[in-house]
């Protein structure tokens, strides 16, 4: 047996540790002993997702080391101890801890460190940089003392360190030296966009600012001085400046530096001692320093091959495109983004309404692309990119790439059209082959096997949806499907079931499952099938074979809540109510002892009612001229509404009058999901109509209609369909398209998830619903309109029902309350009392 | 006399709870039996009953009358109206959680009526 070599690594971070990794992979490790130092008091960590930490991972979540890695591996490995000397003479690693070690090769991953610009008073208690676990722990304990948090640098790392102080609570600052944001990726216009965007938010942007000292009074920050004499307030500051090479050991041993620092390499990771490699964020490749991980990880590749003697792999410079969704505002810039080529052309489309800023640089004759950017929308980033790295020839439009608008379906390329070799991941380098090589030979199905399997969408996430969509597209081929049954009880999915109980007119459960199902059900298929026979039939939800399908919400027409009673919230059409009905609400709630509040859905949610109240609160309700608001329904909840031009000084069109027109017309609609709406009376939009699942703005001429918004867990704004609509055709549209989706969309799926996944995305959607390219419009709109004749409030029937009041008591077999619920007071109002403090009361079950 | 299923061996009274016809096909109720809230529900049309018991371990309230019933691989089961979680309606085991069980009762129907055995 060979005596094997010395391999020392020099800091273990992302690209140091990938290295490792790659030996192992390649038998490197039986040919060398594996060294490694490690400065941080952890192994490797996920840096690109180092935000996540303020957001609840934990440090072991963003370890990037499987346990027992380096010991199963015979990797040693020093953790918290820092190489202090490279000897080249005598060939020895020097630790800080006093580890003497010899070494045949070495390669260095010492990554950067935070540059912090030489202001005055810089040193002071509450300024922090952004780089590792230990600095976001200390930025975090700090701040739980402060109110204003200010970012110095307004590239791309400050921008995501304002973000993690803004949840903070800060209110937060930006201050960019120079005239726009991210000036590195984007343009004046773009930077500009995104400033907007940002301030929105609720940073304060500044730029064009040159601090020059930092104020502390008793040993904490108060605020900031700039060149010009203005001054900020501020309480906590972190810097993010730029990153700066850690060269220092390589420049201690005469290594060839940079002029602006950095440790020279050449093709093969080389340093100018050749028993010396330097990779990742030190590592200084003709003249330039790469702060992202990919090249960094390409560099450990070529290291590894040329430590196991393979020669051929070269790092020849890297791609420094990027995509990201900073304060939720997506940016992305790839390739020449600047033009900087001769010649080039660029097209760019600036919408200010929508926020959105897109370039594309194209060559001089316009048939390739060579970069470009995207601010606000950065869907079409994936297909973009693809175009410019494989040189292919654009369609004779390239402004068409920009126009659908938010699809990331830019009209000319499907994914069929990219080489085998195309890069779909460049964090991890895995092209389009081994991305199909691994779906066939795993016989993978879903898009998070194949990135387990493929690691590509490991690192920034970015190329996902085009992963998603080769992964489609194979399966298609194999003539397999995505499995998308509803449950073990129906072999179909959400819209195929709907089809079938339309078309052969099934009016109960059982014969459905009888027809076309197994088993007995569950509580996934009976509320969905009840609301299918909902916005087919329309009978009433409690009538005997629908009421064992309905969730406790239906069943009870009241939204459970987490000790078992109700909640009562009755409709306000468009938020408009009369001090009447507001005094009788407050009547109700006084005499049955229920907590009050205002939803966040413009209305007036009662809290706190047993069943067997439910019939009597809603009694006194519907004699007031209340109905069902149908708030425990996967239906149309509200309409919302701005005050609009009866009152509003700028409001051009009557919002209230059309808010409570559209909620009456589609009250009680049952759906996939529950579905908003919202109404404003001029663009500024106090209605927040672009969150809402159709939302209308009031123009000059009518009104502007926009399509599958979201607020939520995942924001997302409406799509505009058509301007200047007047008040039948605005009709004529929702008509169409709500039964379109209660039609297509798949249980649960708000109106914003089934848009993205609808193949041609508005432009589809705008076919089908103005021009009828389906031939269906005819039909939607008959559905609705007998949805909208068949109306009845639910509650009124209810109460006038013997046999369905019988159903309101908590015992079968006693007039008794529940007697174990418990309150205690708080704030003038009851709420229910915490397990701790039911036990002091002795109620607990 | 109609027998669902289980009954114990160790029944010692019968207590009246209802009508059959008091439960809505596949769906609950609850009864005050002996001072203990027990859920009864009617499986199908016809006159298979389960019960159990009202708690719901997991949200801590007495609710579990008010789940939707159904069948998992063909065990029957009712799911949680919280948060969801499905319990085998002949043993009571939670069948998300092996860990948590709750308790059964036996349940019969005589004439048209409900009894709930106590032991
Ligand atoms: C009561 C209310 C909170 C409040 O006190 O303000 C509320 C309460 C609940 N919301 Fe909400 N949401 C309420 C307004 C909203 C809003 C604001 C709005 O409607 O303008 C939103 C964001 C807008 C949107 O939906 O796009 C909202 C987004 C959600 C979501 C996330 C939906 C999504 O697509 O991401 C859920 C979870 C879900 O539906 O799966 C949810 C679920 C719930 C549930 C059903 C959770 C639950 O299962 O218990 C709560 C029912 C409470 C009840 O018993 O009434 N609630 N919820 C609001 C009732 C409004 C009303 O008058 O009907
Ligand atoms: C908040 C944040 C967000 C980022 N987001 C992105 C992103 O979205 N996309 C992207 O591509 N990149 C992103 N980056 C950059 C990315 O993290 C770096 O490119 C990557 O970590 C570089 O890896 P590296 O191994 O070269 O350096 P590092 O990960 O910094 O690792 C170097 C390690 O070496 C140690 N070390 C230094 N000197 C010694 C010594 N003498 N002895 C022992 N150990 C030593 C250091 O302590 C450190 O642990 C982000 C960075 C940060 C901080
Ligand atoms: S935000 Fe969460 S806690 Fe608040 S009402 Fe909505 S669902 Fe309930
Ligand atoms: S491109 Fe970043 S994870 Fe794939």
């Amino acid at each position: 047996m060979k005596a094997k070599k010395n391999l020392v690594v020099i800091g273990n971070g992302m690209v140091g540790h990938k290295f490792l990794e790659l030996m192992v992979g390649k038998d490197g490790s039986d040919n060398w002993n594996l060294i490694a130092f490690c400065e941080e008091p952890r192994v490797a960590y996920d840096r690109v997702n180092l935000s996540s930490y303020f957001t609840g991972k934990t440090a072991g979540d963003l370890s990037l080391v499987e346990p027992g890695f380096y010991q199963e591996n015979g990797i040693k490995i020093y953790i918290g101890d820092k190489a202090v000397a490279i000897n080249r003479e005598e060939k020895t690693v020097t630790s800080e801890n006093g580890v003497e070690i010899p070494y045949d090769k070495i390669v260095l991953a010492t990554g950067s460190y935070p540059f912090v610009p030489p202001i005055k008073g810089r040193e002071a208690p509450g300024a922090f940089v952004y780089r590792t676990i230990e600095d976001l722990e200390d930025i975090g304990a700090w701040a739980k003392n402060c109110k204003v948090g200010t970012v110095i640098g307004g590239g791309l790392l400050g921008l995501e360190a304002a973000n993690a102080l803004q949840n903070m609570g800060l209110k937060t600052h930006v201050v960019e030296f120079a005239p726009r944001l991210m000036p590195v990726q984007v343009d004046d216009v773009g930077g500009n966009i995104l400033r907007e965007k940002i301030e929105e938010l609720g940073v304060s942007v500044h730029v064009s600012k040159n601090t020059t000292e930092i104020v502390s009074e008793n040993g904490k920050i108060v605020k900031m001085v700039f060149a010009d004499g203005e001054e900020l307030e501020t309480d906590e500051i972190v810097f993010s400046a730029g990153i700066r090479p850690r060269d220092e050991l390589a420049r201690a041993c005469g290594l060839e530096i940079g002029d602006r620092g950095g440790i020279v390499i050449d093709d093969y990771c080389q340093t100018s001692d050749p028993d010396i490699y330097a990779i990742g964020e030190c590592a200084l490749y003709q003249k330039r320093i790469y702060g992202l991980v990919a090249p960094g990880y390409h560099m450990a590749g070529v290291a590894a091959d040329a430590l196991n003697g393979l020669t051929s792999s070269t790092f020849a410079g890297a791609d420094m495109s990027t995509k990201l969704k900073l304060l939720g505002v997506d940016v992305a810039s790839f390739g020449d983004a600047f033009a900087r080529t001769s010649n080039s052309k660029t097209i760019s489309v600036v919408d200010s309404i929508q926020g959105t800023y897109k370039k594309l640089v194209l060559n001089q004759d316009g048939s390739r692309l060579l970069g470009g950017m995207l601010v606000g929308d950065a869907s079409a980033y994936g297909t973009l990119l693809q175009l410019v790295q494989n040189d292919i020839a654009l369609p004779p439009h390239p402004e068409d790439l920009l126009m659908p608008p938010r699809e990331g379906k830019p009209a000319a390329i499907g994914v069929e059209s990219l080489p085998d070799s195309a890069q779909i991941c460049s964090c991890n380098n895995v092209s389009k082959g081994d991305i199909i090589a691994a779906i066939h030979e795993n016989q993978l199905t879903d898009p998070v096997s194949v990135k387990k399997c493929t690691t590509a969408g490991t690192g920034c996430g970015g190329c996902m949806p085009l992963v998603t969509t080769i992964l489609k597209s194979e399966m298609k081929k194999a003539g397999k499907e995505v499995n998308n049954h509803l449950c073990e009880h129906f072999s179909y999915s959400r819209q195929e079931l709907y089809h079938l109980v339309r078309f052969h007119k099934i009016k109960t459960f059982d014969e459905l499952i009888e027809r076309f199902g197994q088993g007995m059900g569950c509580e996934i298929c009976k509320p969905a099938v009840a609301s299918m026979f909902a916005s087919t039939w329309n009978e009433h939800i409690m009538d005997v074979p629908h009421a064992g399908l309905q969730d406790t919400n239906d069943y009870f027409l009241a939204n459970i809540q987490k000790d078992g009673t109700y909640s009562v919230i009755p409709r306000v059409p468009g938020g408009e109510i009369t001090p009447d009905k507001l005094i009788v609400l407050g009547e109700i709630a006084k005499d049955f002892g229920l907590y009050t509040k205002i939803t966040g859905a413009q209305r007036i949610d009662m809290f706190g009612a047993r069943v067997d109240q439910l019939p009597l609160i809603w009694q006194r309700l519907v004699d007031a001229g209340f109905e069902s608001g149908h708030a425990y329904g996967k239906a149309l909840r509200t309409v919302k509404s701005c005050v609009g031009s009866t009152w509003c000084r700028y409001g051009v069109q009557d919002s209230v009058g059309l808010a409570i027109e559209l909620e009456l017309r589609y009250r009680g609609i049952r759906s996939p999901h529950k579905l908003k709406s919202a109404v404003s009376g001029c663009s500024r939009e106090c209605a927040e109509a672009q969150g809402k699942d159709f939302g209308i703005i009031a123009s000059e001429k009518g009104w502007n209609l926009f399509l599958c918004g979201n607020g939520g867990m995942k924001p997302q704004h409406g799509v505009l369909l058509a301007t200047d609509l007047d008040k039948e055709t605005l009709i004529k549209y929702l008509d169409r398209f709500l039964i379109f989706y209660i039609r297509t969309a798949d249980r649960l799926e708000r109106t914003a998830t089934w848009f993205n996944k609808l193949e041609g995305g508005i432009e589809y959607l705008k076919q089908v619903i103005i021009e009828d390219s389906l031939g269906i419009c005819d039909e939607l709109e008959a559905q609705m309109q007998h949805l909208v004749d068949t109306y009845n409030c639910e509650w009124k029937a209810a109460i006038e029902n013997p046999e369905k009041l019988k159903r309101f008591r908590h015992f079968v077999n006693s007039d008794r309350p529940d007697e174990t619920l418990s309150y205690v007071e708080e704030r003038g109002q009851k709420r229910p009392a915490t397990e701790e403090e039911k036990v002091l009361a002795g109620v607990s079950g | 006399m109609v027998q669902a299923s289980p009954v114990r061996d160790s029944v010692t009274q019968w207590v009246d709870v209802c009508a059959l016809s008091d439960i809505v096909p596949n769906t609950g109720v609850c009864a005050m039996v002996k001072e203990e809230q027990v859920a009864i529900f009617r499986v199908g049309n016809e006159a298979e009953l389960y019960a159990i018991s009202n708690y719901d371990p997991f949200s801590k309230a007495f609710v579990m009358s008010r789940g939707i019933v159904g069948d998992r691989n063909g065990i029957k089961k009712v799911a949680a109206p919280i948060y969801k979680q499905n319990f085998n309606l002949a043993t009571g085991e939670c069948l998300d959680d092996e860990t948590v069980k709750i308790a059964t009762y036996s349940v019969r129907v005589t004439g048209d009526r409900v009894e709930v055995g106590i032991n």
